[in-house]
């Protein structure tokens, strides 16, 4: 009972930046990452203990501004990106730059005083310090006192590209390729030197009227990770890595702006968006004229979509209507009539086969609908570690863990 | 005087004895037979026994009485009367015997005459029957004479009568000799002048003499003769049965001549049937042609009649025709005849099928009826005749087929003209525009489909209503009395008809990216209206005139009417909330692009309030005006009347206090979070895209909270400066000045505005809001 009671966990800031510690495949870790024009952000690092409930926490500093995305390397623990703004502005006192030093200070201020005031969102690759990497959980009172700070391994040079609105790592890989949105500029980046040197390795961009923005793009997991796919406005694109050419385009795939989109880890040709229309649709990128589903359950914008990594039925939605909805879409998994058997268990095969063959495909429904955010959720996903289990963040700091209901778990499993 | 009064009575008393026994039983036996009589009538003994009230007939005193005895009476009178009375009666006595006596002597005269001419009479008859003897003896030997003489007469003519009796037998067969002789030639007369029928008549008459004498060689010669010219005979008849050119009776007589010269009924039966054949396929082929590909075929109607009158008219005489002739021919006959009619009607209804197609696509309901009445009508008879050949049953399938298609014509028609209805009415929100006036309003659109759309319902309905109109031949039959008007017109083709109405206004709600931009928001309103209507009166109202003009009689389930009404209230919901979310869009697009495009850092001190805002202000009081045409006011919550100022004035002071102020201090950012946590709490959760009620109130409460969600959500994506920060708060309070009017609880403006002027704030890095009576006084001059 009590092991199906959310976990709740309180920022002192606004938040928009979740992730998983990626690379982490034994314990369940979270990284979020704050926003705050007047102090220092952060970035948590929220170790859970699943046998306990009970959460750990250790935060980092990311003095360079407020965090707008988030993302772990898959091959280091200790890496991540994030996207953040830097503020240009006349009337920022010297103190807030604290520890970036007084040169910097006066390089902003020179810059701030020739454009004005302006803001900049850049990317850059951290490491956190060694002892955090596998979450020690040692004082953790002592380590909110003197919070450590981020190494900063690279920046993405964005000032001739524009915004960066994400950063994707490449997602089975070693942890030496992202690719960064910027604008309507999409960079692959190769890192070198133990990812100190961060190298442009090709890029392309949108061109079309008016001011294209990329707003979310993710990394495809088939295909040997050629292909990303990114939306702006109302548009799904697909990109192959190695030309940098659209491969696929799916225009007006939703009614409004595309927020966020993710790759089906088991099909490889599937693919969720959502956006402001509060829909969360479904496609084959292979017909991009119809979606192959469409869900309408939230009320407000969707801004995140997530599919679990193993059991792909099961999708995580986060909206501004302060809600996370559990969907089990299992008409469109890759395992449409339930568990598969594998082979090797050749005692119970014929059981199964009866079994099977009396079950019926089984209804898309929503699982659960999680109330617990009092304000839009920006971020939502998966640990790395369980996939029973999940984190959604709202913009009033407030990270939620929840666990996949028991009984649905069963049944999958079972 | 005494003695003959003694006298008197004693000689009646003498013979009177003797018939006294008798005569006294006699009553005695009849008074019994009367009683059982009256036993028998219900009559009682007694009333019988009273009722003869007179003097007892047996009382000897009774003078006038059969048993009157003399004696008794006189003792009677000696002892009873007095002196006086006796004298008095002694008197009467002597006066009636008398009167007695006078009497008599009158009669003994009178008949004494009568006698004397009676004896005269007698003796003179005496005479006269003497004298009548004689003459008779006389006249009885005259006779015998007579007698004697008729027979010597007879024998002496015996002889000749003979002789003439064999000459008028001989006469005779001379005279059938003769016209067995004259035949041959008679024949040939005959068959020249083309009086077959006779000449089949004196064959028929001759042919058994022939054949009985055919041993006689002259006879023979007569039989071989008649035989050939027989045989030429028939020939002819054959000849002209094939030639065919005459009509059906004259073939049926050629047959039945035929047939009669014993020509062998089977080949004849074929032939028969061949050349029936012949003709109708003559028909049929000129039908066809009728049918053919030239547009000018003639009308339905007119074909029909053709088909009825040419083909199964034809078709009927063969069949009457043949069922005379050949019915000795029994069933094997029949069956013949019987597929042969099946193979022509297939074929008629093969061509009737592809005009009554070419007819589909027309209007005139009346016309097709009443060629399928005439159709149906017409195979009636045939029917009857041919039961085997099933043609009546093929003609009720066609018919229904025909109604079938036609429910389904009319079905598409409803719907082309609904369809035809959302143009006129695109056209018309569409042209106003154009003209910069107003056209006509939302309403009088509305009342336009709504009675369009009915008025085609009720055509529809009367159109194919005629299908069941009694003087109609086919309508009793029992598709046509129960699932033509069940399954066909209620399910078919209203409710059909309703269901693809609603889908049609649903299918504007779904995939808003592509195809709702196009719908104009008017539209979706105007719809969400129509099938509101329909959820409340219409569609009961249709429904009820369905049911009413279709006596629907069968056991067919059939979509009860609150199942539709629950559909149309849906789509209408589900339009009005998609209008919602068209019209949200439209200002929301508009806060975004005016959130996302301006440079908030680098803004200046606002002097006004942006164009945008007003925009928004007045494009929300467009469309309040447009949805009131259509939806009622719908309830607000009570607020005072003054509602603008004194919500100002919570809205400032409490965004002073509770949200913003305390950013100053270094403490802030916790103390902010928990604050805003806090009124959260005590704020119930916006469903910013919740289900709308049908009220103006709800519409606009919907559209407003999905602006100013986008609002708060675009806000927060932006970094403000001060000025910034200033210059949303501008607006706020003139959303607020303007907005809370339109919604059915305005503390939901102020909460969302809040929130918006507290994100911004949150998005500052120098948060220094403006003072409240600036901002007012900004407000109220732009």
């Amino acid at each position: 009972m009590e092991d199906d009671a959310p976990v709740i966990y309180g920022l002192e800031f606004q938040a928009r930046a979740l992730t998983p510690q990626t690379a982490e495949t034994d314990a369940i870790r979270f990284l979020v990452g704050t926003q705050s024009l007047k102090y220092d952000n952060q970035i948590h690092i929220i170790d859970f203990d699943d046998e306990n409930n009970i959460i750990n926490k250790n935060v980092l500093l990311h003095q360079a501004g407020e965090i707008w995305h988030i993302s772990a390397s898959p091959a280091d623990r200790g890496v991540l990106a994030t996207c953040y703004n830097r503020t240009f502005c006349c009337v920022l006192s010297l103190d807030s730059f604290g520890a970036l030093g007084k040169s910097a200070a006066q390089l902003f201020i020179a810059l701030a005083t020739s454009s004005d005031s302006k803001v900049l969102t850049c990317a850059a690759v951290w490491r956190m310090p060694k002892e955090l990497e596998s979450g020690s959980h040692e004082s953790p009172d002592d380590s909110s006192s003197t919070a450590q700070t981020l190494e900063l391994l690279c920046h993405l040079d964005n000032t001739a590209h524009g915004n960066m609105a994400c950063v994707v790592w490449e997602p089975m890989g070693d942890g030496k390729k992202i690719i960064s949105l910027a604008d309507n500029h999409i960079l692959l980046w190769d890192l070198q030197e133990s990812s100190s040197q961060a190298v442009l390795a090709s890029s392309a961009s949108l061109e079309g009227k008016g001011q294209l923005k990329f707003t979310s793009g993710r990394w495809s997991p088939h295909h040997n990770c050629t292909q990303v796919a990114t939306a702006n406005d109302t548009t799904l694109r697909g990109w192959d890595t190695r030309s940098m050419s659209q491969i696929y385009c799916i225009e007006n795939a939703h009614g409004q702006l595309v927020r966020d989109l993710d790759f089906n880890p088991n099909k490889q040709y599937y693919l969720a968006s959502c956006g402001d229309d509060c829909k969360v649709k479904f496609w084959d990128t292979r017909n991009v004229t119809e979606p192959v589903k469409t869900l309408e359950e939230h009320s407000h914008w969707v801004w995140n979509v997530r599919y679990n990594h193993s059991h792909d039925q099961l999708v995580l939605t986060g909206s501004s209507d302060s809600r996370v909805i559990l969907s089990n879409m299992v008409s469109i998994s890759s395992e449409p009539f339930g568990h598969l058997v594998d082979d090797d268990d050749i005692s119970d095969q014929e059981d199964h086969r009866s079994e099977e063959k009396s079950k019926e495909p089984l209804q898309d429904n929503v699982i659960a609908t999680y109330e617990e955010h009092e304000d839009s959720v920006y971020a939502v996903d998966w640990s790395s570690a369980d996939p029973w289990l999940f984190a959604s963040l709202s913009y009033d700091g407030r990270l939620v863990i929840n666990r996949v209901p028991r009984a649905l778990k069963y049944h999958i499993l079972l | 005087m005494a003695a003959a009064a003694a006298a008197g009575p004693s000689p009646g008393s003498g013979p009177g004895d003797s018939p006294e026994g008798p005569e006294g039983e006699a009553p005695e036996r009849r008074r019994k037979a009367h009683g059982m009589l009256k036993l028998y009538y219900g009559l009682s003994e007694g009333e019988a026994a009273g009722r003869p009230a007179g003097p007892d007939p047996l009382d000897p005193t009774d003078l006038n009485g059969a048993h009157f005895d003399p004696e008794v009476y006189l003792d009677k009178l000696r002892r009873e009367c007095p002196l006086a009375q006796l004298m008095d009666s002694e008197t009467d006595m002597v006066r009636q015997i008398r009167a007695l006596d006078s009497d008599m002597q009158t009669l003994v005269y009178e008949n004494y005459n009568k006698f004397i001419s009676a004896t005269d009479t007698i003796r003179k008859m005496k005479n006269d029957f003497r004298k009548m003897e004689d003459e008779m003896d006389r006249l009885a030997t005259n006779m015998a004479v007579i007698t004697d003489f008729s027979a010597r007469i007879s024998a002496t003519l015996q002889d000749r009568h003979e002789r003439i009796t064999k000459l008028a037998g001989v006469h005779a067969l001379l005279r059938k000799l003769q016209f067995l002789f004259e035949l041959p030639s008679r024949l040939t007369k005959c068959v020249e002048l083309g009086a077959y029928g006779q000449a089949v008549r004196y064959q028929g008459r001759a042919q058994a003499v022939l054949q009985q004498y055919q041993h006689l060689p002259s006879f023979r010669a007569i039989q071989d003769d008649c035989r050939v010219i027989t045989a030429r005979l028939a020939q002819q008849l054959r000849q002209r049965f094939r030639e065919g050119g005459s009509g059906a009776p004259e073939q049926a007589e050629c047959v039945e001549l035929l047939l009669a010269l014993g020509e062998p009924a089977e080949e004849l039966c074929e032939e028969f049937l061949a050349h029936a054949r012949g003709r109708l396929e003559k028909e049929l082929r000129s039908l066809e042609a009728e049918l053919g590909p030239s547009p000018p075929a003639p009308d339905v109607l007119e074909f029909t009649d053709h088909g009825g009158s040419g083909f199964v008219g034809g078709l009927c005489q063969v069949a009457a025709a043949y069922q005379e002739l050949f019915a000795a021919q029994g069933p094997a006959g029949a069956e013949k005849l019987a597929a042969f009619a099946r193979e022509l009607g297939s074929r008629y209804f093969a061509l009737v099928e592809r005009r009554l197609a070419q007819e589909q696509g027309g209007g005139d309901n009346s016309l097709l009826v009443r060629a399928l009445d005439r159709f149906h009508r017409r195979l009636r008879a045939p029917g009857a005749l041919l039961a085997a050949a099933g043609l009546a049953d093929a003609a009720t399938e066609i018919v229904e087929r025909v109604a079938r298609e036609r429910l389904g014509h009319h079905l598409q028609g409803l719907r082309a003209a609904f369809l035809g209805c959302l143009t006129d009415v695109r056209q018309a929100l569409a042209a106003p525009r154009v003209a910069g006036k107003e056209g006509p309003g939302l309403a009088e659109l509305l009342a336009n489909v709504a009675s369009s759309i009915l008025s085609h319902i009720k055509a529809s309905l009367a159109a194919v209503h005629l299908f069941t109109a009694k003087e109609v031949s086919f309508s009793n039959k029992p598709y046509f009395r129960g699932e033509f008007c069940s399954q066909g017109v209620r399910e078919g083709l209203i409710v059909g008809f309703i269901r693809s109405m609603c889908q049609t206004a649903q299918s504007f709600c779904d995939s808003p990216g592509e195809k709702g931009g196009a719908t104009p928001p008017a539209l979706l309103l105007l719809l969400s209206r129509l099938c509101l209507d329909y959820e409340t009166a219409t569609i009961s109202y249709i429904l009820t005139l369905t049911d009413e003009q279709f006596l629907v009689q069968d056991q067919f389930p059939v979509t009860p009417v609150s199942t539709l009404c629950a559909e149309a209230r849906e789509t209408a919901r589900r339009l009005l909330t998609h209008y919602v979310k068209v019209q949200g869009l439209v200002i929301s697009q508009m806060l975004r692009k005016s959130v996302e495009t301006r440079d908030w850092l680098s803004t200046l001190e606002p002097r006004n309030v942006r164009a945008v805002m007003k925009r928004v202000v007045e494009d929300t009081t467009a469309i309040d005006v447009q949805v009131g045409l259509l939806y009622e006011e719908g309830v607000r919550k009570a607020q005072s009347s003054d509602s603008s100022k004194r919500t100002f004035s919570v809205y400032s002071s409490s965004r002073q206090q509770g949200r913003y102020a305390p950013s100053y201090t270094p403490s802030a950012p916790m103390d902010t979070n928990l604050l805003s946590n806090i009124q959260k709490l005590f704020s119930e959760r916006i469903d910013v895209f919740s289900p709308v009620e049908f009220n103006k109130v709800s519409v606009l409460t919907g559209i407003i909270k999905i602006s100013l969600k986008t609002l708060l959500e675009c806000v927060r994506l932006r970094t403000f400066g001060r000025f910034g920060l200033q210059q949303v708060q501008v607006d706020c309070h003139f959303l607020q000045l303007y907005l809370w009017r339109f919604v059915a609880d305005e503390e939901l403006v102020h909460l969302l505005l809040d929130e918006v002027v507290a994100s911004a704030a949150l998005r500052c890095p120098d948060p220094v809001p403006m003072e409240p009576s600036v901002v007012e006084v900004i407000c109220e001059r732009g």
